[in-house]
């Protein structure tokens, strides 16, 4: 077990490094959609904590998205904050203020459960969408705000590769510290959550703290992915922290596989290039998308992380009958 | 408090607990008392409110009226974690396993339930040896060793029923409540059963729910029979085998 668990994270690390070689090379095209896959697998895997990991299916995972993009666009654009060194405290503001919004709503949410959940946290991001699209003099309304520029500091990240540098180092360490939370005790303690709560409580675990402790750090990664986004996109709007940003971050999560984090990453990756690739090429695009995510809810309800296991399952049950029959004789 | 003086201070105390449902009454003024080292066990028939009474022992349900007391501690309005903290474990008659967990995983998460560490997310739960070491002293116990990687949904009933009692024990309770180990248990693993609860460490005090009666005469030194939520009438063993009362709620009448 333990040496699959590393030839996994060999893997991952390979991918990582192929990436940060291989993509600066492309053409400037994919490199922007690579920053932005990245800069947006930040938030599905801040998700996947939530869904995957703790059983907790949100529907308002832009909202913290959204609340990070807008004060980066807020303080660059008004208080022409954020475009040097400060750069760094927006990204701090960006995790504390997306942050310090989940812990307000999780007091509203956590209490709930299953679909319940799904629906508090679903109106709960409808309200940031409006004060998006109403608040016309702080967020521009519809028309969203535009950043000039991006920051300079020593490096420019008005440079396409510089700035796929850094988004890739944030989406690195994010993974990282993400990956490292769930094999945590605290992590751990989320996946007995997600499979039996009352037990969690009759153990000694208040199971309210424990989500809502993951709740915020959700929320603080989908902050820090939304500061990376606003100067990734360039642009601010509504669109950003509408319900089908939202949908869309669960859907990428589920696509790749939820509760493994590397899956969410996967999904973002196929869905941002399916939708950019196929919306040049046929008009019917959303069809195909649709058909994805049926596909994968029909037939690999563990996402695209779940095929090797599906395979070996299937192998097993045709090579050597071994793992059933040992199921059926287990000693009693 | 005067029993303290004799250092004689009851585990659990209920005064007068009652539940009602809107008009069901499921658990009527319910008093009981049990020491360090006692093995109670509650019969009744089905729906007679063991289980209700259970849950609000253990504060997964609020009770209506009435106290519960551990160590002499009024906790009535606890929740659930509180209590288990003041030294208290639960089975479930349901099985309440972590399905897609492992064995060793089950039991490390029983473990940290009460350790402040449960709580960091900086270090991965696999360098905590202390915890590891502790599980596989459980897991021996119990002779799970060799299943200690599989999954829990893909163990057999019976050993489900025995993981359940593992995962009460890794809190190192003072109490322990059990909610019909042998529920669904062939008759020689019921046996088997019984003869696990009876090599428990005898400080702990065992209150118990069963309806296979070898394993309650077996483990019990005192039960209480419960009916239509109250308590019909305690005593030892033989004293309920003979009572008159009882016989005629089991095969009696209605």
């Amino acid at each position: 077990m333990l040496k699959s668990q590393k030839i996994k994270i060999m893997i991952v690390a390979a991918a990582l490094v192929a990436i940060a070689v291989i993509v600066p090379n492309t053409n400037s095209f994919v490199i922007l959609l690579v920053t932005r896959a990245l800069a947006f697998s930040i938030l599905v895997m801040s998700l996947d904590i939530l869904l995957g990991y703790t059983g907790l299916a949100s529907l308002g995972q832009a909202a913290y998205l959204g609340v990070g993009a807008y004060a980066t666009a807020i303080l660059a654009t008004k208080y022409n904050f954020g475009l040097g060194w400060d750069f760094w405290l927006v990204i701090v503001f960006g995790i504390l203020f997306s942050a310090a919004l989940a812990a307000v709503f999780g007091l509203l949410a956590i209490r709930a459960t299953g679909v319940y959940f799904l629906m508090i946290t679903l109106a709960l991001g409808q309200c940031v969408w409006g004060l998006a699209y109403r608040w016309n003099s702080l967020t521009g309304g519809d028309n969203g705000i535009n950043l000039r520029g991006r920051p300079k500091f020593g490096i420019d990240l008005a440079n396409d590769v510089t700035f796929f540098y850094v988004v890739f180092g944030f989406f690195a360490v994010s993974l990282l510290l993400m990956y490292v939370l769930v094999r945590s005790p605290f992590g751990r303690s989320l996946s007995g959550i997600r499979e039996r709560e009352l037990r969690m409580q009759i153990l000694g675990y208040n199971t309210w703290l424990h989500k809502y402790i993951a709740f915020i750090i959700a929320g603080g990664f989908g902050g820090l992915s939304g500061v990376l986004w606003a100067h990734t996109a360039g642009i601010v709007s509504p669109e950003n922290v509408v319900l089908t940003t939202s949908v869309d971050a669960l859907l990428m999560a589920v696509l790749g596989g939820a509760g493994t984090l590397v899956g969410g990453v996967i999904g973002t990756f196929i869905v941002i290039a399916l939708r950019e690739y196929l919306s040049t090429l046929v008009p019917w695009w959303q069809y195909v998308l649709g058909a994805v995510y049926v596909l994968t809810i029909l037939y690999l309800p563990s996402g695209l992380m779940g095929i090797p296991e599906r395979i070996r399952q299937r192998r097993n049950a045709l090579g050597k009958p071994d793992d059933p029959k040992k199921l059926a004789t287990a000693p009693s | 408090m005067n029993t303290q003086k004799n250092g004689n201070l009851p585990v659990l105390e209920l005064k007068g607990l009652s539940k009602s449902f809107g008009g069901l009454h499921a658990v009527r003024d319910v008093t009981l008392k049990i020491m360090p080292g006692d093995r109670k066990a509650i019969i009744g028939p089905n729906g007679a409110g063991k289980t209700t009474l259970f849950n609000l022992i253990t504060g997964i349900f609020p009770s209506s009226s009435g106290q519960v007391l551990l160590f002499g501690q009024d906790v009535t309005s606890w929740p659930s974690h509180r209590r288990t903290a003041m030294g208290m474990a639960r089975t479930f008659q349901i099985t309440h396993l972590f399905p897609k967990l492992t064995v060793l995983d089950n039991v490390l998460l029983a473990i940290k339930g009460l350790r402040s560490s449960k709580f960091v997310m900086w270090r991965f739960l696999s360098s905590y040896s202390e915890v590891y070491d502790k599980a596989h002293h459980l897991l021996e116990q119990a002779a799970f060793m060799d299943r200690k990687d599989t999954e829990v949904r893909y163990l057999s009933h019976g050993e489900q029923r025995q993981l359940e009692i593992v995962l009460g024990l890794a809190s190192d309770p003072k109490i322990l409540l059990l909610d019909e180990p042998a529920a669904g248990l062939s008759s020689g693993e019921s046996t088997e059963m019984a003869e696990f609860l009876m090599k428990l460490d005898p400080k702990l005090a065992i209150l118990l729910i069963e309806h296979d009666m070898d394993v309650v005469f077996d483990v019990a030194h005192n039960i209480s029979v419960l009916h239509f939520g109250e308590v019909l009438e305690s005593g030892s063993p033989a004293q309920i085998r003979d009572s008159a009362k009882v016989q005629e709620i089991y095969l009696g009448t209605d």
